[in-house]
Formats: C-alpha cells, sequence, structure tokens
C-alpha cells in the first residue's frame, strides 16, 4: 500500500511540473492531458484507499516515508496517516479536482496562461494531498502554505488585472494572519508535548491539558485551550471564519475552476479538516469548542445575510460558501466532527456544481458576472439550468438531497450540543437555513427565470457550452444529489471514523442524534416535519414573490431598510475596517518608521552622518597638512622634545 | 708617580685629544649650519666628519673611523658637493628668514640640549658603567667586528646589501632621463625584421620602347 | 681628568642640539636640510660607538655600521630627488614643494 500512498499526491505533482517547466513544449493540449492523466490516477487510488478503509476494513496506515532531519530528538518527516478521514478526503479532493481539470479545459480555452493555470491546480492537488494524508504536523504545515502560495497565484492568475492582484496580496496577507497562529499553535504543542508526530502529541494531549502558562503576567492560562485556540486561527484564516473572511469574497477575482477547487470545495475545508483531525486535542478544552462554535455561528448566520444583497453570480456563491463553512465550523463546536466532515463532502460537491454552473453561465454570457444582466437562461441553457438546481436544493438543503442530510445532521447536534454558545449557533444555524434558501433561489431565479436583461448582442451568442464544461458538471450533480443518502449511515453512525476522530462522552451531540437516526428514509420522513426544511422552503418562496412575482418589491424593501442594506453592501465594514485600522496602521508606522529610523535614524544619522563626520573632521585634519616640508620636520622636532620631556620630566 | 705617570700621560693625551676634536666638531657643526654658501656648508660637514672619526679613534672603532671617512667623506660628501655645485642655487633666496628663525631654533635647541643633558646627568638612566675596559695589545676591532657581523649579523648584513642595491636603482632610474632624439640600436628589433617589412614588390607592366 | 661616557654623550648632545636648530633655522634650504639630517646620524653613532665601547659590547659598532650604510642610501636617493625637483620646478627652495597639500 505504501506504494499507492505515494504515488496518489507524487502523480499530481509529476502533472504539474511536466506542464509547469515544459509546457511550451508539450502545448496545450500535452499539458491539459499529462496532469489530468496524473490527477485521475491520484483519484483512481484514492478510490481504492477509500474502499480498502471503508469497505475491506483496512487498518490504520501511519508511517513515515523519510525523515529530513532529527534535531533535538525531534523528528522531522514526511509521513503519511490513511484512516478513514484522510481516505475520505483524498477521494473528495482528487475527485472535484478532476472534474475541474476536465471544465477548465473549456473554461480556459483561449487564455493565454493555459499551461501555467494546469501547472497550478495540479500543484494544488499535491499540495491539498500533502496536507490531508499528513501524519505529522511539520508535513501539515507544509501543505498549508503550499495551498495558501497555489491559491494566491491562482487568485492573481490574471496579473494583468488590478484588482486580481489586490485580492491575492490581500489573501496571502489575511492567510499570513491565519497562519500565524497556526504556527504558534504548533509551537505551544512542540514546546510541552516535544513532539509533531499526531499519535504522539495525542498520546501526551495530557502534557498540555496539565501545562499553564502566563501571556499576560499574572494569568494563568490553559494551555490546552492556547493551543486550540491559536490552531483554530489557523483554521479561520484557511477556511475563511469571521473575522478572518475578508480574503474569500475577493478571491472570485480568480478564474471560476479554481473557484470552484480552491475557493468553495477543497483548500478552504482544510481548516475544518485540520480540526476534525485535532478532535483529540479540541476535546480537551471546552472553551476552545465554545469559541469554535460562536465563532461558526457567526460566520454561517452574518456572512449568509451579505449573499442576498451581491450581485455578482459568483459573489453571492462566495458569500454562501463562507456560510456554509459557518456551518461546518459549528459542528465542530458541537463536537460533531463526523457531521462537519459529512458536510464538508457534501458540500464540495455542490458548491463545485454551483460555481461551475456559476462559471457555465459566465461562458454564455461573455464574461459577465452581474445576475441583474442576466435572467430567463434557462431556455438558453437548458443542462447549466437543471444542474443549478440540483446544486441550490441540496445547498438549501431539500430533503433528500446531499445537502438535506449532512445540514440536519449539524442542526440536530447543535441543538443537542450542551457547549456554552450552543444556543445562540442553534439559532445562528437555523436562521441560516432561511438565508440560505433565499439568497441562493434570489439568485437562481435572478439568472434563469423573469424577463431578459441582457442586451442583444449576448442574448444572439447564447448557447449552452462544450461537452468539457456540462459533463464534469452533470457527473457532479449526481453525487449532488445522492450522496448524502447513500453514505449518512457510514459516516455518521458506523465506526467509520472511529479511529481518526474522538468524541468524549460529554460532548453527546452526534450519540443523541445516532438515537434518533433509523435509516435515510426515515431521516428524509422526519425532516418533512415542521423545522428547518420548512424554514428552507420559506425562503425559496419569499425570493420567489419578491423576485420573480413582485419585481418591483425588492427595490421598495430595500428603501424601507436602507441602513440595513448599506450595512450588508459594505459586509459589515470590515474591509474599510481593515483598512483603516491594520493597514492604515501598519502604514501609519512604516510611514515613521520609514521618515525617523530608516531616512532620518539610519541614511540621516550613521550612514550619512559618519561620513558627514569624517568629512568635517578631515576638513579640519588637512588645515594641518600645509604640504611644507619644514612643517612637518617641525612638527617631528616637537615630537621628539615632548616625548623626552615625558621621558625625563615624567 | 714614575709608574703610573705613563698610564697618566695617556689619559692625559686621550683627554686633550677629546677636548680638541669636540670643541672642533662642534665648531663645524655650528658652521654647518650658518654658513653663507653651500659649498663652504658642505666642506665643514667633511671637517666634522673627519673630527668625528678621531673621537671615534678615541673610542677604540678603528674600522668605523676609517669607513667613516673612506664611504663618507670619500662618497657621499663628493656626492653632496657635485649636487651642490651642478644646481644653480640662488643663495639670497635661501638665507630667507635665517635671522628671523635664529631665535627659534636656539631655543629649540636649548630645550632639547638641556633635556639631553638632564638625562646624562641625572640618575634616570644608570650610565655609572665602572671604568673603561681595557684590551691586550693585539686587540683587533677589525676583527671583533667582522666576527660578529659575518656570523650573528649575516641576515641583516645582506639587507644592508640589499638597500644599498635599491639605492643605486633609485637612484638611477629617478635621476635618468630618455631623451628621445637619442639614437641607438635596438638589437632585439633588428632580429625580428623580416623581407615583407621592409621591401615592397611593385609589379609594372614592361614599357617598350616605340 | 679621565674621559668618562658622559663626556662622549654630552658632546653627542650637542651635536644633536646643533643639527635640531640648522633645521629650523635653515628652513628653505634643502640641502642644509640633507645636512643637518646626517649631522643628526653622527650624533646618533657617536653615541652608539661610546655605549659600546663603554659597555664592552660590540653590537652597538654593527649597528653604526647600518646605520652608515642606511644613511648613504638615503643621502644617495635624496640627493636624487633633489636633482629631479631641480630639473622639473627650476628650484630647490621648500617654499616650492607644497604639492603634498591635503
Amino acid at each position: 500500500m505504501e506504494f499507492i500512498y505515494l504515488a496518489i499526491p507524487l502523480a499530481s505533482l509529476f502533472g504539474a511540473i511536466v506542464a509547469g517547466f515544459f509546457g511550451k513544449q508539450i502545448g496545450r493540449s500535452g499539458a491539459h492531458c499529462v496532469t489530468i492523466i496524473g490527477v485521475a490516477v491520484s483519484f483512481v487510488l484514492s478510490l481504492l484507499v477509500l474502499k480498502s478503509v471503508a469497505f475491506d476494513g483496512a487498518a490504520v496506515y501511519n508511517q513515515s516515508v523519510y525523515t529530513w532531519m532529527i534535531s533535538d530528538g525531534i523528528r522531522f518527516e514526511v509521513g503519511f496517516l490513511v484512516d478513514g478521514l484522510t481516505a475520505l478526503m483524498m477521494a473528495v479532493v482528487t475527485g472535484v479536482s478532476l472534474m475541474v481539470h476536465i471544465y477548465t479545459i473549456g473554461y480556459m480555452h483561449d487564455d493565454p496562461g493555459y499551461q501555467r493555470f494546469f501547472s497550478y491546480i495540479s500543484l494544488f492537488t499535491f499540495s491539498m494531498l500533502m496536507l490531508v494524508m499528513s501524519n505529522n504536523f511539520l508535513q501539515l504545515f507544509f501543505g498549508w502554505e503550499a495551498v495558501g502560495l497555489v491559491s494566491y497565484l491562482l487568485i492573481g492568475f490574471w496579473f494583468k488585472r488590478e484588482t486580481a492582484i489586490y485580492a491575492n496580496m490581500k489573501a496571502f496577507l489575511v492567510n499570513r494572519v491565519g497562519d500565524f497562529g497556526f504556527l504558534l499553535g504548533i509551537a505551544v504543542i512542540l514546546m510541552f508535548t516535544g513532539s509533531l508526530d499526531y499519535y504522539e502529541v495525542f498520546e501526551r494531549a495530557d502534557n498540555l491539558v496539565a501545562a499553564s502558562m502566563q501571556i499576560i503576567p499574572g494569568m494563568d492560562w490553559s494551555v490546552i485551550t492556547i493551543a486550540c485556540i491559536l490552531l483554530f486561527i489557523g483554521a479561520m484564516g484557511k477556511s475563511a471564519q469571521v473575522p478572518l473572511h475578508v480574503w474569500l469574497p475577493d478571491s472570485m477575482e480568480g478564474p471560476t475552476p479554481i473557484s470552484a477547487l480552491i475557493h468553495a470545495a477543497t483548500m478552504v475545508t482544510a481548516g475544518i479538516f485540520m480540526v476534525a483531525r485535532m478532535s483529540p486535542l479540541f476535546e480537551l478544552s471546552d472553551t476552545a469548542l465554545s469559541f469554535v462554535i460562536v465563532i461558526g455561528a457567526t460566520t454561517a448566520f452574518f456572512m449568509g445575510l451579505v449573499g442576498i444583497v451581491q450581485n455578482d453570480i459568483k459573489r453571492v456563491v462566495a458569500y454562501s460558501t463562507l456560510s456554509q463553512l459557518g456551518y461546518m465550523t459549528v459542528a465542530l463546536g458541537a463536537s460533531a466532527y463526523s457531521a462537519a466532515i459529512f458536510h464538508l463532502m457534501t458540500h464540495a460537491f455542490f458548491k463545485a456544481l454551483l460555481f461551475l454552473a456559476a462559471g457555465s453561465v459566465i461562458i454564455a454570457m461573455h464574461h459577465e458576472q452581474d445576475i441583474r444582466k442576466m435572467g430567463g437562461l434557462k431556455k438558453y441553457l437548458p443542462i447549466t439550468y437543471w444542474v443549478s438546481l440540483v446544486g441550490s436544493l441540496a445547498l438549501i438543503g431539500f430533503p433528500g438531497s446531499a445537502g438535506f442530510f449532512s445540514k440536519d445532521a449539524i442542526l440536530i447536534a447543535t441543538h443537542n450540543s450542551t457547549v456554552w454558545g450552543s444556543g445562540y449557533a442553534y439559532f445562528a444555524v437555523l436562521s441560516g437555513v432561511f438565508i440560505t434558501a433565499f439568497y441562493s433561489f434570489r439568485m437562481f431565479f435572478l439568472v434563469f427565470h423573469g424577463e431578459e436583461r441582457m442586451d442583444e448582442h449576448t442574448r444572439e451568442h447564447l448557447h449552452e457550452p462544450p461537452a468539457v464544461v456540462t459533463v464534469p458538471l452533470i457527473l457532479l450533480a449526481i453525487p449532488s444529489a445522492i450522496i448524502g443518502w447513500l453514505t449518512i449511515d457510514t459516516v455518521l453512525f458506523s465506526d467509520y471514523f472511529d479511529q481518526a476522530i474522538i468524541v468524549f462522552s460529554e460532548h453527546g451531540a452526534m450519540e443523541a442524534l445516532a438515537e434518533e437516526f433509523h435509516g435515510p428514509a426515515s431521516f428524509v420522513l422526519h425532516g418533512l416535519a415542521p423545522g428547518p426544511t420548512w424554514l428552507a422552503a420559506a425562503g425559496v418562496i419569499s425570493a420567489w414573490y419578491i423576485y420573480l412575482r413582485k419585481p418591483g418589491l425588492a427595490a421598495t424593501i430595500r428603501a424601507r431598510l436602507e441602513w440595513l442594506y448599506q450595512l450588508l453592501d459594505n459586509k459589515y465594514y470590515f474591509d474599510r475596517f481593515n483598512e483603516i485600522v491594520f493597514a492604515g496602521s501598519a502604514r501609519a508606522i512604516g510611514q515613521v518608521l520609514w521618515r525617523l529610523g530608516d531616512a532620518l535614524m539610519i541614511d540621516g544619522l550613521i550612514v550619512n552622518g559618519s561620513a558627514r563626520l569624517v568629512g568635517w573632521f578631515s576638513g579640519v585634519a588637512r588645515q594641518v597638512q600645509t604640504g611644507y616640508l619644514n612643517h612637518y620636520a617641525f612638527a617631528m622636532i616637537s615630537g621628539l622634545i615632548l616625548l623626552l620631556g615625558w621621558v625625563v620630566l615624567g | 708617580m714614575l709608574l703610573t705617570g705613563k698610564a697618566d700621560t695617556k689619559i692625559m693625551i686621550e683627554t686633550i685629544i677629546f677636548y680638541v676634536f669636540a670643541v672642533a666638531t662642534v665648531t663645524s657643526a655650528c658652521a654647518v649650519v650658518t654658513v653663507r654658501n653651500p659649498v663652504h656648508a658642505v666642506l665643514f660637514l667633511v671637517l666634522t666628519f673627519f673630527t668625528s672619526a678621531v673621537i671615534w679613534m678615541t673610542l677604540e672603532a678603528e674600522f668605523l673611523a676609517i669607513s667613516l671617512v673612506l664611504v663618507y667623506v670619500g662618497a657621499v660628501m663628493v656626492l653632496f658637493i657635485f649636487v651642490v655645485m651642478m644646481l644653480d642655487i640662488n643663495i639670497a633666496r635661501m638665507r630667507e628668514g635665517f635671522v628671523r628663525y635664529l631665535p627659534l631654533g636656539l631655543a629649540v635647541a636649548a630645550i632639547m640640549l638641556l633635556m639631553m643633558l638632564s638625562v646624562v646627568t641625572s640618575d634616570v638612566f644608570v650610565l655609572d658603567v665602572g671604568s673603561e675596559p681595557v684590551h691586550t695589545a693585539d686587540y683587533s676591532n677589525t676583527k671583533e667586528l667582522g666576527a660578529v657581523l659575518y656570523t650573528q649579523y649575516v641576515l641583516a648584513f645582506e639587507i644592508a646589501a640589499v638597500i644599498l642595491l635599491v639605492a643605486i636603482i633609485a637612484a638611477i632610474s629617478l635621476t635618468m632621463r630618455k631623451r628621445a632624439k637619442t639614437k641607438y640600436q635596438s638589437p632585439s628589433a633588428q632580429m625580428k625584421v623580416r623581407k615583407g617589412d621592409r621591401l615592397r614588390i611593385v609589379k609594372m607592366p614592361s614599357s617598350e620602347e616605340g | 681628568m679621565t674621559l668618562t661616557l658622559s663626556h662622549y654623550l654630552i658632546l653627542a648632545a650637542v651635536l644633536f642640539s646643533i643639527s635640531i636648530a640648522g633645521i629650523v633655522i635653515n628652513r628653505k634650504n634643502i640641502i642644509i636640510l640633507l645636512m643637518s639630517i646626517e649631522l643628526m646620524l653622527l650624533a646618533v653613532n657617536l653615541n652608539f660607538i661610546a655605549f659600546s665601547h663603554y659597555l664592552d659590547d660590540i653590537a652597538g659598532q654593527v649597528f653604526v655600521f647600518f646605520i652608515l650604510t642606511v644613511a648613504a642610501a638615503e643621502a644617495a636617493i635624496g640627493l636624487a630627488i633633489l636633482v629631479v625637483l631641480f630639473r622639473n620646478k627650476g628650484s630647490i627652495s621648500v617654499e616650492d614643494i607644497n604639492e603634498m597639500k591635503g
């Protein structure tokens, strides 16, 4: 098996290297062939691994394949930990990645950076696989940073656009904040357990619980809480939780396949995955869990609200992603790690589907992304229409769809949770259901129904994109519809995650859920009872009424609630706050340091100052140098007399 | 008294010689720095060296006394005279400021002298080295000097030789002047010459006398 | 009236002082300056020889030997420079040589 584990990431890396360095030689078709074959190999092998883990009951694989160095007893290694969690993530990552690769052939068809793009997305797949397959913190951090790097490269893929450069810089900087916390968290763990290996750390977790440290003098803080919160800050950056979410909407500057692959389906879930992987640590700290659940609930609710007022088709989906990531985080906080991973998986499929469908619309609309200029696209783009419907229904949790199972599981788990803040979280996620349904179908109706608001020229050229675009859509639509039904039993209620995820009995959210669970069919029936599903239906109907039945109503409501609209339209002023407080103060400090420290102190005082001092001194000293021989002779004689006088009189 | 009288006489004569030549040395040294004419100054310097050589004799440094006369008076001083005579020196200008600086010069010299005398006469350095060493009749200063010069100080001796060589080369290269108009042969250039450099064969159609 | 070391040392000191006075007084005449330096060296040599004699150590005389060598070299080069100087500037007045001025 070791060979297979090695081959999975390396196949993608091989494709990335070939397409990246030899892109010119192998040409466009060569580039997409080699990368797609690479990712396809990874995907097939990942399915094999998933099969062996899920069905054949293969033992957990936890081995180092390469020791980089050993320093002071700490081993820095490359190793793989393959259990249920890893196998599932691998299959999801490579599966979505494969679809996106195929889709990219159509979407990036005319782009001059074709080979570069394929190289990047294969590199991303490699990085993500390294991240999820890691058995130690070092490799986790490597994968973490590598996906961050690829994300940076891809957001700024169209590097001639100023907004893209701004967005990728922003994504990089915000992620840096998160990564800083993450790195500190790893450092705390390393300091108190003396190991980077997951299992060793989990074994020695008692050290973390027993210890306390003083960050502010006089206040003892539990090390486990600090470590978990720091790790979670890393997850907040990568998984775009409030207040480190600001980069994700802007990252939509990148090409749409990337939005689907990285900023919806896989990379942003790295934080969720990491917290689930660290469940033996998070379980030990109720404070950290409360922190997690509150952040998640805030993200789920408030970011969903912002989605209502967005007009860019990709940004609507982006805010929906933020909101769904909030759901996953809430599940983590409620100790329903398996529910979070379950939602992660279903979300990966339907969100990738929605993004790619949005991309399909964008292709058809000649790269117009404003939904106010769309409408009535149903008859032009039938395939896209139907897959979008499937994706949207899955997103809002239509009974029986993939999203229904995962989202309901989260709702129930949150309801059962006893962690501090879970009441707020339950309110947030429940309201989130309505909001999700509302903005999803607002977009859906504005794009596919109603009057046609595009200009004549665009209308004439509207047609369904080619098969390389639609086939991945259909392939993603199938799991979006059915994967929840098929896998809920295995993922949530079997012993599938037993080795990977540890839940303490006092955090019994999932146990309570398991007692109520009697198979997917009854779960669906249960969902039809008054509750979240009705809220979702209400959301859909509201959207239908406001945007299709009475199109003028939206403007009226907007006028009434101008302050709310402004608040949402400005995304709660997070950007402006960051701009003024963080960026502004950094610039101010930089200005001061530059003017005072650099220009005045270093340049003026030290560099130029020393030169000036030497110059001044030389100017004085050269007065002595008359050039007349007798003056020098006289100086020598004077020196001689002084020396002699010193000897005689001294 | 008679027995010691011989020694007394020797000491007496030595002392007289010392004082006579010391006075001569000082006087001629004074003359060196004060006479108007540089040629005279050089000649006085020669006299100073001569008298000094005599004083060195009384210190049993015969070899050095002789070398001083031969090397210094014979070579260096002649060089000085050559140069002084060769150069067209404006004596009047050279004497400018002589009177003006005389007090200063005397003052400096006096301070210097006082200090050195205080060193010599005080007990800062223990100068009471006892009586003069007495050498036997077959004592040879030259032989003694040679014995150490070619053994213990042979390296320094060689370096001194190199210094002299450098001085020769330096003096020659400083004063040598290439005259552009000088005609001379260059053997290497003559050897390198080929036929083509000198001879050019021009083909011309033979003209027929008509 | 026996001669002691001090006699010779005082004589050397007097010679040295005279040469210093010569340097100060003849500040314009570079030839006299050179001669004063020769006088100084003579005074130093006298000291060396006197000590050598009274301490009965031949090393002092070896030193004088080397000083004579170096002084000869110095005189040769000094005079060569003087000749070149005179050739280039038409003067050997110290006042005319201030090109070393910083």
